[in-house]
């Protein structure tokens, strides 16, 4: 995060620019939580808004679905 | 985090995979009969029981969206940051290992047969990649420690030198004595659909149940439509039931204490890890792939001796707000004889000396000396059932 105190060496990070005074506001929200910096508390909210992101299941084919439920009757799972 | 709550708006379709899609990695028709074809002339390796349920979890989307055995890339992300270079969560690598004299004569980009410890050809791993790992290591980050009493730290001294990495495709599966209770996540998620499950809670178990699992089980069960108990099937340490044993008690308790239409069991074969935490974010990760929303999370999850903290396997969850399934905690429970019933340390207000816990190692020394235990630890059918095996424990 750009503007922060923590410097960030790990090849693996890299470098987002946000308003410091959004960064000031992270930093005295976070006081006295779990988070030890406001890095990674916008790493939690981005993971947690991204998973969020979901488009439509795999759809099985008619034939497919025919089969396994032949299967799933046979083992006693479905009527 | 997402949590569980009485009012949560039912979603109306079975979850995503993890990942987004289920991976399927089978070979049928003619791509089956070519790599038949030539198999006499690739190299192979003979694997043991382990990787060919890995190989079959990877191929039958279990382990989504693995393709196949990891890169040094994501071996590495896995081992230091608890997920794959995509930035997925995940926490345990799933390699191959293979003798240096045995990798020395593969070359990427070419085909390996895997061969089931029958011989047969079970599966093509297209080599990508070969490459040496410090044992010490892999240790340390997915066990946290090195001793080798560890059943986890044994296994890897045991491990080759050299991991053999590549997508992997499925020629045949093994024949396994429990192929009845064996479904793939296609099949489970279409079965949640066809029981009109919304909302699926998983347990793994690698104990047949006692009173304690069933209130567990049964308290989940009560804010979602069905659950999954999903025995973990393969290499255990001595003294633990035996698979078939598990399973027997199992269907028991299911016949007379559940409902059909809310209860179903398969099994997951593959090996335990004992990797505590870890272990249990992976547990996540299958039971998401199975169709799950949710899943049990207890004291010690996947733990072994008093390698973990009680309750780590729950906290690491505050490391994935992106797993994509709902854990259920679960703490202490006991028997209160004043309550006559299974509690907690939140519901019941009497001391310890009205406790009966749920010690395994209590009942299994019961059941070792042909002794029912008392109905309030074991239904006494589950009991019995247990009894009628001669040796129920693993040597």
């Amino acid at each position: 995060v750009s503007g922060a105190k923590e410097i960030i060496v790990d090849k693996e990070f890299t470098t987002v620019s946000i308003p410091t005074s959004l960064y000031k506001k992270i930093e005295g929200a976070i006081k006295g939580t779990e988070f030890s910096s406001v890095a990674s508390y916008i790493v939690k909210i981005l993971r947690e808004s991204l998973s969020k992101d979901e488009s439509k299941a795999d759809v099985l084919s008619k034939e497919d679905e025919e089969k396994i439920k032949e299967r799933l009757k046979a083992l006693g799972y479905i009527d | 985090m997402a949590r569980l709550s009485l009012g949560e708006k039912r979603r109306p379709r079975v979850i995503r995979p993890h990942g987004g899609k289920l991976v399927e990695r089978l070979l049928e028709g003619e791509k089956k009969s070519d790599i038949l074809d030539r198999a006499r002339s690739l190299p192979s390796i003979k694997l043991d029981q382990e990787s060919v349920s890995d190989v079959e979890n990877i191929a039958q989307g279990v382990f989504s969206p693995l393709e196949g055995f990891m890169g040094r890339a994501d071996f590495h992300h896995v081992l230091n940051h608890m997920r794959l270079s995509s930035d997925l969560p995940w926490t345990i690598p799933i390699v191959l290992d293979a003798e240096k004299e045995q990798a020395d004569r593969l070359k990427p980009g070419s085909d390996v047969v895997l061969l089931n410890e029958s011989g047969e050809a079970a599966a093509v791993l297209h080599l990508e990649e070969k490459f040496g790992y410090d044992k010490e290591e892999l240790a340390r980050k997915v066990f946290q420690t090195v001793d080798a009493a560890h059943p986890g730290v044994a296994k890897i001294k045991r491990m080759k030198d050299v991991l053999l990495a590549g997508p992997v495709d499925l020629i045949r599966e093994s024949p396994s004595p429990f192929a009845r209770y064996k479904l793939s996540p296609k099949e489970t998620r279409l079965l949640f659909k066809e029981k009109g499950w919304r909302t699926v809670v998983g347990f793994q178990t690698r104990n047949t149940p006692h009173i304690g699992h069933e209130y567990v089980q049964k308290t989940a069960l009560t804010f979602v439509d069905g659950i999954f108990i999903n025995p973990v099937i393969g290499r255990k340490k001595r003294g633990d039931f035996k698979d078939e044993v598990i399973l027997a008690a199992y269907e028991e308790l299911i016949k007379n204490y559940y409902l059909k239409e809310r209860a179903v069991m398969a099994i997951l074969q593959m090996e335990m890890r004992y990797a505590g935490p870890r272990e249990a974010i992976f547990h996540a990760i299958i039971r998401k792939n199975f169709g799950c929303t949710h899943i049990i999370i207890g004291r010690d999850h996947a733990g072994v001796g008093n390698y973990y903290p009680p309750y780590a396997a729950q906290d690491i969850f505050e490391h994935f707000p992106d797993l994509g399934i709902v854990p259920l905690f679960f703490r202490s429970f006991y028997y209160c004889r004043k309550c006559l019933s299974v509690v907690n340390e939140k519901t019941c207000p009497h001391p310890a000396a009205d406790q009966i816990q749920f010690s395994g190692t209590k009942i299994r020394d019961m059941l070792v000396k042909g002794e029912y235990p008392p109905a309030e630890l074991v239904r006494p059918e589950v009991a019995r059932i247990i009894m009628e095996f001669e040796n129920p424990f693993n040597e």
